[in-house]
């Protein structure tokens, strides 16, 4: 229902203006002659689906939309209508079944958000009605009308900040609830507002409603009467999201802008794609065949029904004459009627039941992903999260793992390792802070190369040019900061000094600024503090901030010191930086930043320029300008960032080093052995990514690399599109066509006999492989580009913008065989891709909550990918897979004897078992030692599963539901079918079965063999099972007894409601009767002899450990190999 | 502050959720299979043999007598004309036909498992609901209501088409006919006769006026009620063979049992000697191509003469033996090849 009514919303957009103007206060402003309240809507969230008077036919509706349920419905229909063998109970029963535990669920599901909702609709909030707080309900909040929050409240709607409590027009906000980031974050009042609001009059002019958290246009008009309207910009510093917490700050006044369900928190409740798992496809696949199965099980009875019939005598035996009704139908219709009857008699085959067991398997699976204490992360005290738990045995069908590097493959912890300044490196100091509170002069580490002068420049860009923040004690600190004086309360903690920061690049350049003894101390109104060597306070007025983005990565800021000077520090990827620095500065510092970034390091440069004020007030007015713009006000302020980010001067370079997440090495390792390929997808320079890919062990010495990136490109000084085209087929033929044609390229060999290929590729490159020009063929590219990787042991993919990071996992999820892929990541920048593969994972990072809340899954660590995969993915893979092949069957050899029957009932749809028997079979009989199975069996314990990569392989490929096994299956359930069907049709010739003479009737006929049946399929599953718990004792053993105990019940008594006692007393008599014990025995034998033999003869897992144990050296040596192989690359590229 | 989020968060410790239950991980090995293979056939040899002895044992006698052929003595009984038919079968007896003989006709390409016809009944009224006497449900029809459209006890058409051909057995002695006595007791289920159906209460004292407002089936000569002449309590829904025959048979080829010989001269069994079979032949079936048998027979421990569980448990048992002799082989050879790749 959201989504429709987001559809209407933005199917409605062209029609409608692109802003709305919103009347603050609802008051009539002086520029609008006539004032017509816009219509927006209310304040009320509804994120619930039904209401009590809908929720019958529309959930039942939205039930009966799925293709099953729809497919039971039908037949029941029928059975209601036609006059058919079984009761419409039998279908109808489980059907109802099924149909109330959905809508229970999905009632108490939306029970449970009404009850959200309405706390959310019924919280009481402030609003300002003829200047003062009148208390309403959240939900009567109309656009216009302007809120009063206080601390440690959440906004009610969307607020665009008018006043706040603090001094310096700002409040703070945590937006935790949104994106997960915890941080305080400044948010300010429109500029030059008054302070009485009650005679405020304006308007604002923003866009319609998005679900982009972080953008935000707009435009205020303040009217006052003797002065022309003044004009404020708007932007998302202005807006205060519904959801966002306020933090130390006393109290605001806010006007809505956007309320109820157009507020960017509920634009951002979509519900994402429905992602589907390759098991869901086998298992349609499966119930097509049946469906086959079941359509010409159908045609055939009722043809050999009229053919039979066409005999002497048979259509109308005097002993069974027809009705008049019967006699009266046309031909075809009875024909019809009994195609269908045949239909209702064995769609059986297909199980209602299924779906659900499918579903309680996935569902309470899940849990044991959440339970897992091996995900548990001791420092951020969670573990696993489970947002999907339609995947789970996709994890065991991995094939590409696509990873980014930040925060995923290394911790993202930063930590200032050394940096560069004009040319001289200052390497590492060591850790103690004490040598460092010196007060005069530098820090010893500090030799004296660079000037002084040259140093602090350096120093201070580092503590000006970011957006860090001081972690605040409390919400008066700021007052008691001004009164004690700067210098020397704050500094006593500035060791544990807290900051915070949306990058954690930002706050390790801080923290070694601190150390080198320039101490940020935070940013008040626009003033930024910071103390130097000489422990004197500088303040900075920031004039602006030239907000970072991954597209021009870098950041800039523009000061004013004390003594007037306008100064812009920028920092940024040397990439971005080098080409706006004065060229003869660049050289000196280009080998310190490519050799820090070999060593994997990541680098930064930093840059600045002396603003004269001609130049600051064009830039000031530029930026205003392009601040103001309602229309593409990105573009805008981009180009005049990029205006005023030239002729800087380069000062130097940091190095801050992110280290490897623990165990990344072993588990990219185990991956790699597991068959499946690592692609590392990052938007870091070449270099880094390359060093972290050597000390991961994605590369190793003896991988050759090849590489397409823009330094290889434009190397041979010809065209780029020559360059690529050359490069591609050269790789192509190296990697493809010269590959040992046995493909075994997954088994990664250890004596390295065959060349191994690592695939290094950056975002330029990709960009011309992808979107070549118009006269090279495209595809052609493309398809070479991807059978290159696909050669590859490992493929690095740098500089890579997010979109380009789904490019390439839709590109391999694409290609041929379409192989089941894989993304983890920890940030925003990874949500394309963790939606875009298979199966996403979000790492439980420090880059917020995006990735995590888009995720499949999110574990803590990437090192818990090892487990997740491996045994959880493999087990989960291993269960559905037999969940599957096993319904399908158990329902055949139930129906194949139905159908047996009706060569000798005259093809009459005469069924074999009591309608009891068909309706609890799947039911109650043989549904619980399934699902039991399917969430407790460890074929391979969970200890050898994770040692063992390789077992990981022999799954690969939807190994158990493919064809072969698939026909296995179908053929034992054909064989257990006629055997049962049979072997007590041989038992019938004479049906004096007792010691009496007494004789058994058809009712004990198929009692027989359904009491064979059930205990086949129930001992077929005992011997699958190789896990034996309790509960599978309980429950395999228990469904048996309450088989037997059902059947002495259901038998024993006269039910009045029934109309004929059909079964009464079979069962006992079937018990007493030896010949029928010998027969059940004999063919529950007969029906597992096969199973019992191939399972010996198999000898499962038996060659699998040996050969493990030959092909895998100990870990230990491997990791000594390695890390001498990673160095000894390094020097060889360095001398390159 | 610490502790308490940690407590919270950390997932239970227990063995369900690391799903480290204990369990039991019982492999297929060789070493279980072969001697289980081998014990299971001699189990499956030994019950085999004792099925084949026994039901080799079992003696039985079948006698067509559906009167296809013309030198048949039923021949003349099977044209339409002819009512109130006897025919004579004569067989002899060369040795005892051991005790207790049971008597039981059969009948083939009979479809008692037509679905149509198997829910041809009223279960209400066999139980002697009266008010269903009156108001025959319609899963009755054609057999619901007679042309008169008065009710008809027992409706149906398994009731309707009850086999009505009755038999007289005689033992030829000294050219002297003797009967011998057909015991018509206890050859239906005993929950039939004492639980599922029974009669309605007398009306009036008498029997028959429980029946009054009904008719008979269409097909019967005789009301439910006088079904049995000789023994009024064999009459009604409790007749003995009104209630073998309302259990419908599994397959079209079927035999139901008519009565047992266990009295008098007759409980050590059929003397050998000359038998005369004297059938009232009233029952069609050459309409649709069937055919009417009587079988003699006495029964074992496990029933009628089956020689199929027998054979099967002998050629299942051996397939054991001969599988786990295979296996032994394949086993002996892997476990040397093992060894040397161990080596």
């Amino acid at each position: 229902m959201l989504r429709r009514r987001l559809n209407r919303l933005f199917g409605g957009d062209e029609k409608r203006v692109d802003s709305r103007t919103i009347y603050v206060g609802n008051r009539p402003c002086p520029a609008t002659e006539t004032f017509i309240p816009p219509k927006f809507c209310d304040n009320r969230i509804v994120s619930s689906k039904y209401t009590i008077w809908n929720f019958l036919p529309k959930n039942l509706f939205e039930q009966f939309r799925r293709i099953a349920n729809f497919y039971f419905l039908i037949i029941f229909l029928v059975q209601v209508i036609v006059d058919t063998p079984t009761s419409p109970v039998t279908s109808g029963l489980p059907l109802f079944f099924v149909i109330t535990v959905t809508a229970i669920k999905q009632g108490y599901e939306d029970w449970l958000r009404h009850k959200a909702d309405s706390e959310v609709n019924k919280y009481p909030v402030r609003v300002l009605e003829d200047g003062q707080p009148a208390r309403k309900d959240s939900e009567k909040i109309k656009v216009g009308d302007i809120v009063e929050v206080v601390e440690d409240e959440t906004f009610p709607c969307d607020l665009i900040l008018l006043q706040s409590s603090r001094d310096d027009d700002t409040c703070f906000v945590t937006t935790a609830s949104l994106d997960g980031e915890s941080n305080h974050k400044t948010h300010y009042t429109v500029p030059d507002m008054e302070k009485d609001l009650q005679s405020l009059s304006a308007t604002i002019e923003c866009e319609q409603p998005q679900p982009d958290l972080y953008k935000f246009v707009g435009r205020m008009h303040i009217y006052k009467p003797e002065h022309d309207p003044a004009v404020r910009s708007l932007g998302p510093e202005n807006l205060l999201l519904k959801g966002a917490t306020l933090k130390n700050t006393k109290k605001i006044y806010g006007v809505a802008v956007y309320t109820g369900m157009e507020t960017k928190m509920a634009l951002n409740y979509q519900g994402k794609s429905q992602k589907r798992s390759a098991v869901e496809k086998s298992i349609n696949a499966f119930l097509l065949v049946y469906l086959c199965i079941l359509i010409s099980k159908a045609v055939v009875c009722t043809t050999l029904k009229y053919v039979w019939q066409s005999q002497d005598g048979q259509d109308e035996p005097w002993y069974n004459q027809k009705t008049e009704k019967e006699k009266g139908t046309i031909l075809y219709v009875k024909m019809f009627t009994d195609f269908l009857s045949f239909m209702v008699l064995f769609n059986f085959i297909i199980p209602v039941s299924m779906y659900v067991t499918v579903e309680m398997q996935k569902f309470l699976g899940s849990f044991f992903i959440t339970w897992d204490r091996d995900f548990f992360d001791p420092e951020i005290e969670e573990g696993a999260l489970v947002n999907t738990s339609d995947l789970n045995e996709e994890l065991g069908q991995v094939e590409y793992v696509f990873t980014d590097k930040t925060g995923t493959l290394t911790q993202n912890n930063m930590e200032f390792i050394e940096c560069c300044i004009d040319g001289f490196q200052y390497t590492a100091f060591s850790s103690e802070l004490d040598s460092f509170c010196v007060t005069d002069g530098p820090v010893s580490t500090f030799q004296e190369k660079a000037g002084r002068e040259k140093e602090e420049l350096f120093l201070r860009a580092l503590c000006l040019c970011h957006t860090v923040q001081v972690k605040e004690a409390g919400p008066d600190e700021l007052g008691g900061d001004q009164v004690d004086g700067p210098a020397s309360e704050p500094l006593r903690p500035a060791e544990q000094r807290g900051f915070i920061a949306s990058s954690p690049d930002e706050v390790a350049l801080v923290k070694g600024a601190m150390r080198y003894g320039f101490t940020f101390l935070g940013l008040e109104s626009k003033t930024m503090k910071i103390k130097n060597w000489q422990n004197d306070v500088e303040e900075y007025e920031l004039l602006h901030v030239l907000n970072f983005d991954p597209v021009r990565r870098r950041m800039s800021v523009i000061v004013r010191s004390k003594s007037g000077d306008t100064l812009l520090f920028c920092k940024g990827a040397d990439s971005s930086i080098f080409p706006r620095v004065r060229p003869e500065e660049v050289e000196r510092i280009r080998m310190h930043v490519q050799r820090s970034a070999t060593e994997g390091y990541r680098t930064l440069c930093v840059a600045y320029k002396r603003l004269s004020v001609d130049e600051y007030a064009a830039a000031d007015a530029g930026l205003r300008e392009a601040r103001l713009a309602l229309q593409d006000r990105e573009e805008k302020l981009m180009a005049v960032y990029n205006q005023v980010e030239t002729a800087m001067s380069l000062i130097g370079a940091t190095a801050v080093e992110d280290r490897l997440q623990e165990e990344a090495a072993q588990t990219m390792e185990a991956l790699q052995g597991a068959g499946m390929k690592v692609w590392v997808l990052t938007g870091d320079k070449m270099e880094t990514a390359k060093s972290t890919c050597y000390a991961c062990r994605l590369f190793r010495r003896s991988t050759e690399l090849l590489e397409l990136t823009v330094r290889t490109l434009e190397s041979g000084g010809r065209r780029r599109e020559e360059m690529l085209h050359d490069l591609l087929f050269d790789f192509h033929r190296k990697a493809v066509q010269d590959a040992p044609p046995a493909r075994a390229g997954v088994n990664r060999s250890w004596s390295s006999a065959n060349p191994e290929y690592g695939f290094i590729v950056d975002g330029a490159a990709l960009a011309l492989v992808m979107n070549p020009s118009p006269d090279t063929n495209c595809s052609r590219y493309r398809s070479l580009f991807l059978q290159i990787c696909q050669n590859c042991t490992a493929v690095l993919c740098c500089r890579m913008a997010p979109l380009q990071k789904a490019q390439i996992v839709k590109m391999v999820k694409n290609s041929k065989g379409s192989p089941i892929t894989l993304s983890i990541g920890d940030g925003a920048n990874d949500v394309s891709m963790i939606l875009e593969a298979h199966v996403g994972i979000g790492v439980k990072g420090k880059e917020g909550r995006q990735a995590v809340r888009n995720s499949d899954y999110a574990i803590p660590k990437l090192k818990h990918l090892r487990k997740l995969l491996l045994a959880h993915g493999h087990l989960y893979y291993i269960r559905i897979a037999h969940l599957v092949q096993y319904f399908f069957y158990k329902n055949l050899c139930f129906i194949l004897p139905q159908f047996l029957y009706q060569f000798f009932c005259g093809c009459s749809q005469q069924p074999l078992y009591d309608a009891a028997y068909l309706t609890m079979y799947n039911i109650c009989f043989t549904s619980m030692p399934i699902l039991a199975y399917s969430l407790l069996e460890q074929q391979i314990a969970i200890e050898v599963l994770l040692d063992n990569a390789t077992l990981y392989r022999d799954i690969a490929k939807n190994a158990m539901l493919r064809w072969g096994p698939f026909l296995y299956w179908t053929v034992l359930a054909v064989f257990q079918g006629l055997i049962f069907f049979f072997g007590v049709k041989y038992l019938f010739s004479n049906p004096a079965l007792q010691d009496n003479g007494q004789v058994f009737g058809n009712w004990s006929y198929g009692t027989i063999v359904f009491t064979v049946l059930v205990f086949t399929v129930t001992l077929k599953l005992a011997l699958d099972t190789r896990h034996w718990t309790w509960i599978n004792h309980f429950v395999i053993w228990g469904s048996l007894a309450f088989y037997v105990v059902f059947s002495f019940f259901w038998g024993g008594i006269i039910w009045p409601f029934l109309k004929q006692q059909r079964l009464y007393f079979v069962f006992f008599n079937m018990l007493s009767s030896v010949s029928a014990w010998l027969v059940i025995i004999l063919l529950i034998v007969l029906s597992l002899l096969p199973d019992i033999l191939l399972g010996v003869l198999r000898k499962p897992r038996g060659p699998h450990t040996q050969q493990m144990r030959r092909c895998l050296p100990s870990s230990g040596t491997s990791t000594i190999f390695v890390l001498s192989q990673t160095t000894s690359t390094h020097s060889f590229s360095w001398s390159d | 502050m610490k502790a308490g989020p940690s407590r919270t968060n950390r997932p239970d410790n227990t063995a369900f959720t690391q799903q480290r239950l204990p369990a039991w991980q019982p492999i297929l090995s060789a070493g279980i299979v072969i001697p289980g293979f081998t014990l299971i056939g001699l189990a499956f040899i030994g019950v085999g043999v004792a099925l084949f002895v026994t039901s080799q044992k079992i003696t039985d006698l079948e006698i067509d007598y559906t009167g296809v052929a013309a030198t048949s003595p039923c021949f003349k009984c099977t044209s339409f004309a002819a009512e109130n038919c006897m025919c004579q079968m004569e067989f002899t007896l060369t040795t005892l036909f051991e005790g207790p003989v049971f008597f039981y006709y059969g009948l083939t390409s009979y479809y008692q498992n037509f679905r149509t016809y198997g829910v041809s009944k009223d279960g209400y009224q066999l139980s002697g609901d009266t008010y269903y006497f009156n108001n025959p449900q319609d899963s009755c029809a054609p057999y619901q209501y007679d042309s008169n459209n008065n009710p008809i006890v027992p409706c149906g058409s398994i009731a309707n088409s009850m086999f009505s051909d009755t038999f007289q057995l005689y033992q030829v002695v000294n050219g002297m006919k003797k009967q011998v006595p057909l015991d018509g007791k206890g050859i239906a289920w005993w929950t039939d006769y004492n639980i599922k159906y029974s009669n309605p209460a007398l009306v009036n004292g008498s029997f028959a006026n429980a029946f009054s407002g009904t008719v008979k089936p269409v097909n019967w000569s005789k009301p439910v009620y006088e079904l049995d002449p000789t023994d009024q309590a064999n009459n009604g829904f409790l007749n003995q063979n009104f209630l073998v025959w309302m259990r419908q048979a599994a397959l079209p080829k079927f035999q139901k049992l008519y009565g047992r010989i266990a009295e008098g001269d007759y409980a050590q069994g059929l003397p050998a000697g000359n038998y005369t079979l004297l059938i009232n032949y009233s029952y069609p079936v050459i309409s649709f191509g069937g055919t009417k048998k009587v079988v003699l027979s006495n029964v074992s421990w496990m029933g009628g003469k089956n020689q199929f569980l027998g054979i099967a448990y002998l050629v299942i048992g051996s397939l054991c033996i001969v599988m786990a002799m295979v296996m032994l082989i394949i086993y002996a050879k892997y476990k040397f090849t093992d060894d040397d790749e161990d080596m």
